[in-house]
């Protein structure tokens, strides 16, 4: 079966939105302290992907292992960089209080933040290069330090695998060499991160392996013999027409799972 | 003179108001105690449901609440004749008709068609729809008048009794202990609740107890304000914290202070002109606080924003001028120093900057008062130390940007001069300081770069630039 030591091993997973598939039969083993890129066309599933693993969505079939575990039975190994839009910004939160938001899990119910936590979550913030906006309400960061924000609270969770939605969408350069920075930091440190990455010009760049996916997995290993200009037609290569209109289909039809 | 005893020469003579403002009314004292109560626990749990962007809930429930008083009211008469004012009967039925429709609304989001709002303003008309026709047949059975169940549409904070306060109390106390000991989880829901599922924590749950604690503080408070108005007294006092405050626990504890204060305020008020129902004062009382914040809150309020602007305008405006000394005297200059030395007429600065002799008057009359420029004995203006300094700097902020704008933006020289006008009073420090690593390479004379018009200058300067093409 699957390698025991895989950070992140995923089979024969469907997702299904409003009973429409919009990911089939995805099969895929992450290896470990790689950074690995997530890449498709729009609407091909990678957030969805993502938030499937996270159970953020329900699943229609398949098994998702983290640590050859269950995602409950890991948690805290496993850190979530959600899209920067999902939020509302305007909330009357400080950069450091959103970081320490990382930190409550291992802090448990009903106790108040301790003075430990704040000091660990200011230390992310440093690694991000944001100690100085800590006590920033946060619709005062700029787009991209909002993003770097998002990462410190991932940082400070001292998680083993990374999963992180779009962290480049959007940001400026300086954001940007930070993020890569830290993701080489964190393959340093024999972590993986699944990364969703829109611009295929840097996969080349920043990334080791690749992950295509649309509604399916199409390629997936190390960037050098996976990410050539066949799978990439092969991802991007018109919508999957025929797919698409099973799954609607099905829905019309309203056929069960 | 000692405050007190003012107070108290004029309860001696009697005065309608000292009575109330002292409590010497023992009516007027419960219900200040009930109702601050309630103030204070429906602004703490208003707080997180307006931060969970949840505010309607609020509405429908106390509008859902109205068919469970009407049928309970009934389910008891029919079961022991003239019990059915039993005050605790009627809150349980308005309780378990209000979540009835939060069920409900909740329900109704699954069918594809109907979107969350239509869901929540469906449930509303229906149930207070249904609630309206058992009150109107109540109305009209024998018992049913005195029955005094319309008290529940529109409140009587001014008649509550002390055994109702005790209900509002427990409940108050319990609603704002579960805020207290949770603060944490309900700051992370709100926030990002996607990222809290994520984390492991109970979403739904928390969710779940957050709208029960506004079931709870909907059904206590339709007693006091009456169901049309409680949805009020959860709103405003959040949306008023927030004009004082950036941060989360600050935001529901002056929540909780702004509710109990415009309770307050609306019992007295109302104690003093008693033609006025209590429940609509409190929550007018509501509104005074909200428009004060908005106005003067500490964080974002009117008038901070607009004196903040003005105050900008004026140091734009003096920036402005000092530039154009700098630019006057610029081909003049041998060494920096000399700025201050070279004389300014009034005329050359009229024609650099377009001002009309009115603006420029007061402008001049500002800096002179700043200590930035001063009159020689000949009546023409001079560049103090300090005004040296500032034109200095002015200029070289100007100039940085325009050469950002046309190294880096691709911006034409003659639109730089303009553009950079537009945005260079509005960057923050860090910025600027990345400007000048940016720039550093532009070699400045006097740590003020060259001007970029200087070889256009006769077309760039008069007329202004946009009059050129």
């Amino acid at each position: 079966m699957s390698d025991p030591s895989s950070p992140l091993s995923v089979h024969d997973l469907t997702v299904a939105y409003q009973r429409q598939p919009v990911l089939w039969n995805i099969d895929y083993e992450a290896p470990a302290a790689r950074l690995v890129a997530i890449v498709g066309p729009n609407g091909a599933g990678k957030s969805t992907l993502i938030k499937a693993l996270l159970d953020l969505i329900p699943r229609a079939t398949g098994e998702v292992q983290f640590f050859s575990q269950t995602y409950q039975q890991s948690r805290q190994r496993v850190a979530y960089v959600p899209q920067r839009t999902t939020v509302d910004w305007d909330f009357p939160v400080t950069a450091h209080d959103v970081v320490t938001m990382g930190l409550y899990g291992r802090l448990g119910w009903f106790r108040p933040v301790t003075r430990a936590a704040k000091r660990e979550s200011l230390e992310a913030l440093e690694r991000v290069g944001l100690a100085d906006f800590a006590k920033r309400q946060i619709s005062q960061l700029s787009g991209g330090q909002q993003q770097r924000v998002f990462l410190a609270r991932a940082l400070v969770q001292q998680a083993d695998l990374y999963l992180m939605d779009e962290p480049f969408a959007g940001v400026d350069a300086a954001t940007e060499r930070t993020i890569v920075g830290l993701l080489q930091g964190l393959r340093g440190e024999g972590k993986t991160a699944l990364v969703v990455h829109h611009d295929l010009q840097t996969v080349n760049e920043y990334f080791d392996d690749v992950l295509l996916l649309n509604m399916r997995v199409i390629a997936a290993g190390p960037v050098a013999t996976v990410f050539n200009a066949e799978n990439l037609k092969r991802t991007y290569g018109g919508k999957l027409a025929l797919l698409d209109q099973v799954g609607h289909q099905m829905v019309l039809a309203g056929r069960p799972q | 003179m000692d405050p007190f005893l003012f107070l108290e020469s004029l309860t001696l003579a009697e005065t309608e108001w000292a009575r109330v403002l002292l409590l010497r009314d023992y009516n007027t004292r419960i219900v200040l105690c009930g109702t601050m109560i309630l103030g204070v626990a429906s602004g703490v749990v208003g707080a997180l449901m307006l931060l969970r962007k949840r505010a309607l809930v609020a509405d429908v429930a106390s509008h859902a609440a109205l068919p469970g008083i009407g049928a309970a009211y009934l389910i008891m008469e029919a079961i022991r004749p003239d019990s059915g004012r039993w005050l605790p009967g009627l809150l349980l039925g308005a309780t378990v008709s209000a979540s009835c429709g939060l069920l409900f609304a909740q329900g109704m989001r699954h069918i594809r068609r109907i979107k969350e709002d239509a869901a929540l303003a469906i449930t509303l008309s229906l149930f207070f729809g249904m609630g309206v026709v058992l009150l109107t047949w109540i109305q009209s059975l024998p018992t049913g008048h005195a029955a005094g169940l319309n008290e529940f549409i529109f409140g009587k904070a001014a008649a509550l009794l002390a055994s109702d306060i005790t209900g509002i109390a427990i409940a108050a106390v319990i609603a704002v202990s579960v805020v207290a000991l949770l603060r944490k989880e309900f700051c992370l829901l709100c926030f990002d609740a996607e990222y809290a599922h994520a984390g492991g924590w109970p979403v739904t749950g928390l969710d779940l107890l957050l709208t029960a604690l506004v079931i709870v503080i909907t059904v206590v408070g339709m007693q006091s304000v009456g169901l049309l108005l409680v949805v009020a007294l959860m709103v405003l006092p959040p949306t008023a914290a927030r004009f004082w405050t950036d941060r989360f626990d600050p935001l529901v504890w002056f929540s909780g202070g702004f509710g109990g204060a415009a309770a307050a305020l609306g019992v007295l008020l109302s104690a003093l002109v008693p033609k006025f129902a209590a429940g609509a004062v409190i929550v007018l009382s509501g509104t005074f606080l909200f428009a004060l914040s908005f106005l003067f809150g500490s964080q974002r309020g009117l008038w901070w924003r607009y004196r903040a602007m003005s105050a900008a305008q004026r140091q734009i405006a003096i920036d402005d001028l000092l530039r154009a000394c700098y630019e006057i005297l610029e081909p003049q200059l041998g060494s920096i120093e000399e700025l201050t030395e070279k004389p300014l007429t009034q005329a050359a600065l009229l024609e650099t900057h377009r001002w009309s002799p009115k603006r420029l008057r007061p402008l001049l009359h500002r800096a002179e008062l700043a200590d930035l420029l001063r009159r020689d004995s000949q009546g023409n203006w001079r560049l103090t130390a300090d005004g040296r300094r500032a034109a200095i700097q002015a200029v070289r902020y100007h100039r940085l940007c325009e050469l950002y704008l046309i190294h880096y933006a691709d911006v034409p020289l003659l639109g730089a001069d303009r553009t950079a006008d537009a945005f260079e009073h509005s960057l923050r420090p860090e910025i600027l300081e990345q400007l000048e690593a940016m720039l550093e390479a532009q070699s400045p004379r006097f740590s003020v770069p060259a001007n970029p018009h200087a070889a256009t200058e006769t077309v760039a300067r008069t007329p202004r630039p946009e009059a050129v093409s």
